[in-house]
């Protein structure tokens, strides 16, 4: 059985505003359209769109915060809306932008009270704290009010709260904002290792693709309410991403070179970039043809970043 | 059971400490109670010049009233609470939502535990006053006290499904300010704690008693000051009861409608 299976999901929001002095138009907006997929257990996948793709509308209906306005949802099992009070206590959520910790307390007494919200036995709620506070270097706040944390250490909270009573599927909105470096790296360690050891299913959307990159062994784009691309990052590379860009650095600085099949996206003084589909042409061949027309000093290849694939397919709407 | 009593212990407590956080805000609220007490009872018992008793109520009766409604004010929260529409309006409610356990069962018992504070800090504080400065008598029967106790908190049930009912109007007006100031009012009139129901005229006080408000301040001071006394404490007791099933009953109707409409902005 699949731990999230989505069949012919929609939803739509109704919109009303003001139109002429007393008149009102209502619009319906499709924040989701039509979507289709599931997940298998244990897996840990990235869930990306641009800003108002329906990402976080998805994550609510899988939840059970909103209703969908058509088609069905599974999650572990159990219909979210319906069964939300039993399918909260087998799943974690974090929204980053939102604050689950109980704002006037030290952040110890909210992990306390969670600890009884779901009945988590002591041997497991002792393993997982202690794990946590390691790992994400909580001891320096653990006794500070939640309204005085920073974002960072709230994120941390947060996501400890989320995870403290062993979910099965874990739904993370933004998991990483705010986070610097390090806490970021031990946070993807985190995730990795509870999905490793503990196959915890993971759902994760974040803007940062190389949190994407780094964990997820599937990736979900999503825009305009509609599935795009569902698949490993290599192949969204070689789908969408086959165009390579030669840097070259030329003697002289010069107008911008002309070559078959390749085309100057940029030009800075000597150094010149040149863009080329890698299934059509090879670097060799490219890099001898440009030599043919100026002496080179210097060059590398740009293999296709995640982040301009993504920005591509955004851009371009493919 | 004893786990679930256990789990709204745990809740009650951090509603208890989330106000204890605050102890300058306490101090300050106490004091204003106090000083909006000297002016209260001065008005009330100039009343009692010109007559002995108001209904059941002498001056003896209302002393121990005003200062024992100043100290309850803030337990019953007549002022105003608008955690709920604020979760609401800012999306937070979806957070709540994730939760094992019903969302009002956890403000149910995080507003006793705030309740619990509000008793000891801001009640306290005026009775004392009372007692030491205005001679306010205390009730002397230990069985007095215990149906008080009783009262008091089938009063903060009563008190919390009605604030919970304009809350939730979050769900259909986004901001309810409007809706909670009308509420405060027409709360704070009929709960009998502007003055005693007993000084309204006949239909007002038949009016103010077909509603939950006096159950939620006069039906606690009434068995204080020793106005309702004997087996009538148990039929107020009673009456309380069912306004505080009624209520709570109502509110978690209104709750599961606004659920299902529930659309949270942004996030």
């Amino acid at each position: 059985m699949p731990a999230i299976e989505l069949e012919h999901v929609g939803k739509d929001f109704v919109v009303r505003r003001a139109a002429g002095r007393f008149r009102r138009r209502t619009d319906v907006v499709h924040a989701v359209s039509d979507l289709s997929f599931s997940v298998e257990p244990g897996s840990l996948v990235g869930y990306i769109g641009p800003n108002g793709a329906g990402k976080s509308t998805t994550v609510k209906m899988l939840t059970g915060i909103l209703v969908p306005s058509r088609g069905r949802i599974s999650v572990a099992g159990l219909v979210p809306t319906r069964q939300r009070t039993k399918l909260a206590g087998r799943i974690g959520v974090m929204f980053g932008q939102r604050v689950q910790l109980w704002w006037d307390l030290p952040l110890i007494e909210s992990f306390e009270l969670l600890r009884h919200i779901y009945r988590i036995p002591s041997q497991i709620y002792e393993r997982n704290l202690s794990a946590f506070r390691q790992l994400l270097d909580l001891d320096k706040f653990l006794w500070t009010p939640v309204r005085q944390l920073s974002l960072g250490q709230r994120i941390r909270g947060e996501l400890t709260a989320a995870m403290l009573h062993d979910p099965e599927i874990l739904f993370l909105d933004e998991p990483t904002i705010g986070l610097d470096v390090v806490a970021r790296q031990r946070v993807r360690e985190l995730l990795l290792s509870a999905n490793r050891e503990r196959g915890m299913t993971v759902l994760l959307t974040s803007h940062d693709l190389t949190d994407i990159e780094r964990l997820c062994s599937r990736i979900l784009i999503i825009d305009r309410g509609r599935l795009i691309f569902d698949g490993d990052v290599d192949t969204l590379k070689a789908r969408y991403g086959k165009e390579r860009v030669l840097v070259v650095d030329l003697e002289e600085p010069g107008p911008a070179l002309q070559l078959d099949g390749a085309r100057v996206i940029r030009v800075e003084g000597p150094r010149q970039w040149i863009a080329f589909d890698g299934e059509r042409l090879s670097a060799a061949q490219l890099t001898a043809a440009a030599a043919a027309q100026a002496p080179l000093r210097d060059l590398t290849v740009q293999e296709p970043e995640i982040e301009d694939v993504v920005r591509r397919i955004y851009q371009e709407r493919l | 059971m004893l786990a679930s009593l256990r789990t709204d212990l745990e809740i009650a407590r951090r509603g208890y400490l989330r106000y204890a956080a605050y102890p300058a805000a306490t101090a300050a609220g106490a004091f204003t109670n106090i000083i909006f007490g000297l002016m209260r009872g001065s008005v009330l018992l100039a009343l009692f010049a010109e007559r002995e008793r108001i209904g059941a109520y002498d001056a003896a009766a209302t002393i121990a009233y005003v200062w024992l409604t100043q100290g309850l004010l803030n337990v019953v929260a007549l002022w105003g609470w608008q955690e709920l529409a604020l979760r609401v309006r800012t999306g937070d409610i979806a957070t709540d939502l994730i939760r094992p356990i019903h969302p009002m069962r956890t403000a149910l018992a995080t507003d006793y535990g705030r309740a619990a504070y509000q008793l000891i800090f801001r009640g306290i504080p005026p009775v004392a006053v009372g007692v030491l400065a205005f001679h306010a008598v205390l009730p002397a029967d230990p069985l007095v006290w215990l149906a008080f106790v009783a009262s008091l908190g089938l009063a903060v049930a009563v008190s919390f499904g009605f604030r919970l009912l304009y809350n939730l109007a979050a769900f259909w007006t986004t901001d309810t300010r409007g809706t909670m100031i009308l509420a405060l009012v027409v709360m704070s009139v009929f709960s009998g704690f502007v003055i005693p129901i007993q000084f309204f005229p006949p239909w007002l006080a038949a009016i103010a008693n077909a509603t939950p408000f006096p159950a939620m301040v006069q039906t606690p001071v009434d068995i204080f000051v020793g106005v309702t006394r004997g087996p009538a404490i148990l039929v107020a007791l009673a009456g309380q009861l069912g306004w505080a099933a009624g209520m709570l009953l109502k509110s978690y109707w209104v709750f599961a409608l606004g659920t299902r409409r529930l659309v949270v902005q942004g996030g």
